[in-house]
């Protein structure tokens, strides 16, 4: 869509041209500090973050690129990517039909018991992870509440892909309603009133008006969303039942391997995530300047 | 009469927002509704056009009870007072939505559609922004986007809400003109929002006061200039 950018703001900390002048000293030690502050907060990332990342790498292509492939060609490193995917595949779009049905409930309308929904939805991330799982296990496992029943209908939740799908989706379900439920609220609902006076049904208002209006937010939450559901390790863990080759996700594959002392097949498979990881950082880039400016470009 | 309301009341918990208001609009006949904030103008409106229901009390157009009528059947014309364009559409496209969303058996063809576009366009002296987005036109442009959206469905009422609150005085005066001028050639029946009274004995054929949900006085600008009903209408019309 060709759409106007608007004026770019100068930087205020731009440094200053001009000819020497008595002040000019002071405004140098002002801009040492701030220099000097600059560097160590960037030293600080680099050993909190990049080296970590790099090391993954370097760990895992220690012993050739040959080598960390056919850790990656292992039928249960292949068996391992193949469950993430498949998680991922169903809990996300789930999430974001949810996510995004809640956020349209808590940003549209005010009813009682508004405050109290919204802090719910936060709730997976205020629980520890472990809890997340053992909520299902308590639920569905051989000595849970369904679990007897589960078993003789010969159904498996706990230690199968049912299981692992549950845990996943309590997690990331917070995602795609936070990113959109300020956005929402910050839009109103002139434009689908008007577009209700104009004679549109529901589903013509949701999907020519609210849909695009919220679309990139959404796209957003999806990508954070998806990150976790593919890198979420202790939900998983307590439900996974940790059967190699058949209920190990990558981040648990990881472990097994490491606990294995198979250094090569688990920085591999590691370094697989964290491209993944990379993946989801440039995109989240590229989507936070198209919101921004969707943004800024509100009528 | 065109637009005939019944002792309308409607209360937001304790408040009585609309409290045993009745109005009567003829055909072609434009009136603005003029009072403080708060005395159930914009209620009234959104009322009339679906977006509120009221707890009691009676609506009818031309004759038809509409009371209990879903908003997207009622064939009511509003202008938001911050126009509510769609942000992502071109103004083109805004001003189609009303006829794009028909269903299939009454929708125009797509050419058909196109040539109303440009009509409206031309005849809101914006024939040549069809292209832009909502974001790339003035606040005077957006109004006369907003109206021609409005006015694509055909209604039979047009609804206006503080129309000109958000422009500068200079374009405000020369939209009051412009907009009645078209009122009067296109044969609507439109009801205004203000709280603006030069607005409103300048433009309108007749005008209502409301105060706390409730009509004071109904009458020609010259009227209600000249013979206030009671102390508010006096205080307010200064």
């Amino acid at each position: 869509m060709p759409r106007s950018h608007p004026p770019r703001h100068p930087d205020a900390d731009a440094p200053i041209a001009g000819p020497a002048r008595p002040a000019q000293r002071r405004w140098d030690l002002a801009a040492l500090r701030r220099r000097l502050a600059i560097g160590l907060a960037l030293s600080a990332m680099a050993i909190l973050l990049v080296l970590p990342l790099v090391l993954i790498f370097t760990e895992a292509l220690s012993k050739g690129l040959d080598i960390a492939l056919e850790a990656l060609a292992e039928p249960e490193a292949w068996s391992a990517i193949r469950l993430t995917l498949t998680v991922a595949a169903i809990a996300v779009p789930i999430n974001a039909i949810c996510g995004t049905a809640a956020a349209w409930c808590i940003g549209r309308f005010e009813f009682p018991g508004r405050a109290l929904l919204t802090t719910l939805i936060d709730l997976p991330f205020s629980v520890s992870p472990v809890i997340s799982g053992l909520v299902w296990v308590l639920l569905f496992g051989a000595n849970g509440y369904f679990g007897a029943w589960l078993d003789r209908h010969d159904v498996r939740i706990v230690f199968a892909l049912p299981g692992l799908v549950l845990a996943t989706m309590f997690v990331t379900f917070p995602f795609v309603a936070r990113s959109l439920i300020s956005l929402m609220r910050e839009q109103g609902a002139a434009e689908e009133e008007a577009a209700l006076t104009l004679g549109a049904n529901g589903w013509q208002i949701f999907v020519r008006v609210t849909l695009p209006n919220i679309f990139w937010a959404m796209l957003y939450g999806v990508l954070l969303c998806n990150a976790r559901a593919m890198g979420e390790f202790g939900a998983v863990a307590v439900v996974s039942g940790h059967i190699r080759g058949q209920t190990l996700t990558m981040p648990l594959y990881v472990e097994a391997l490491f606990n294995d002392y198979e250094w090569i097949g688990a920085f591999s498979v590691a370094a697989l995530l964290s491209m993944l990881a990379l993946v989801t950082l440039a995109l989240r880039m590229l989507l936070e300047w198209r919101i921004e400016r969707d943004r800024s470009a509100g009528v | 009469m065109m637009v005939e309301m019944r002792d309308l009341r409607k209360t937001f918990g304790a408040a009585a927002a609309l409290d045993g208001l009745s109005l009567s609009v003829g055909k072609g006949e434009f009136l603005a509704l003029l009072g403080p904030s708060g005395s159930g103008k914009t209620t009234l409106l959104r009322v009339l056009a679906g977006l509120e229901f009221v707890s009691s009390g009676s609506i009818a157009i031309g004759g038809r009870p509409i009371q209990d009528v879903p908003a997207r059947e009622r064939q009511i014309g509003l202008v938001f007072q911050h126009y509510a364009l769609f942000r992502h559409m071109t103004v083109a496209r805004n001003v189609a939505f009303g006829l794009e969303v028909r269903p299939k058996r009454n929708r125009p063809s797509a050419a058909a559609i196109r040539d109303r576009v440009a009509e409206l366009l031309e005849m809101m002296e914006i024939g040549d922004l069809g292209g832009r987005y909502p974001d790339q036109i003035s606040g005077g442009q957006r109004q006369r986007v907003a109206l021609a959206r409005a006015l694509a469905v055909e209604p039979a009422l047009l609804l206006l809400d503080e129309p000109f609150g958000a422009l500068d005085a200079k374009v405000r005066r020369n939209l009051r003109v412009w907009l009645r001028a078209l009122h009067d050639r296109m044969g609507l029946t439109s009801i205004f929002v203000t709280h603006d009274q030069a607005e409103a004995l300048d433009m309108a054929d007749r005008v209502a006061i409301l105060r706390a949900g409730r009509i004071e006085q109904v009458d020609t600008p010259d009227a209600v200039s000249r013979h206030p009903a009671n102390d508010f209408v006096r205080e307010f019309m200064r």
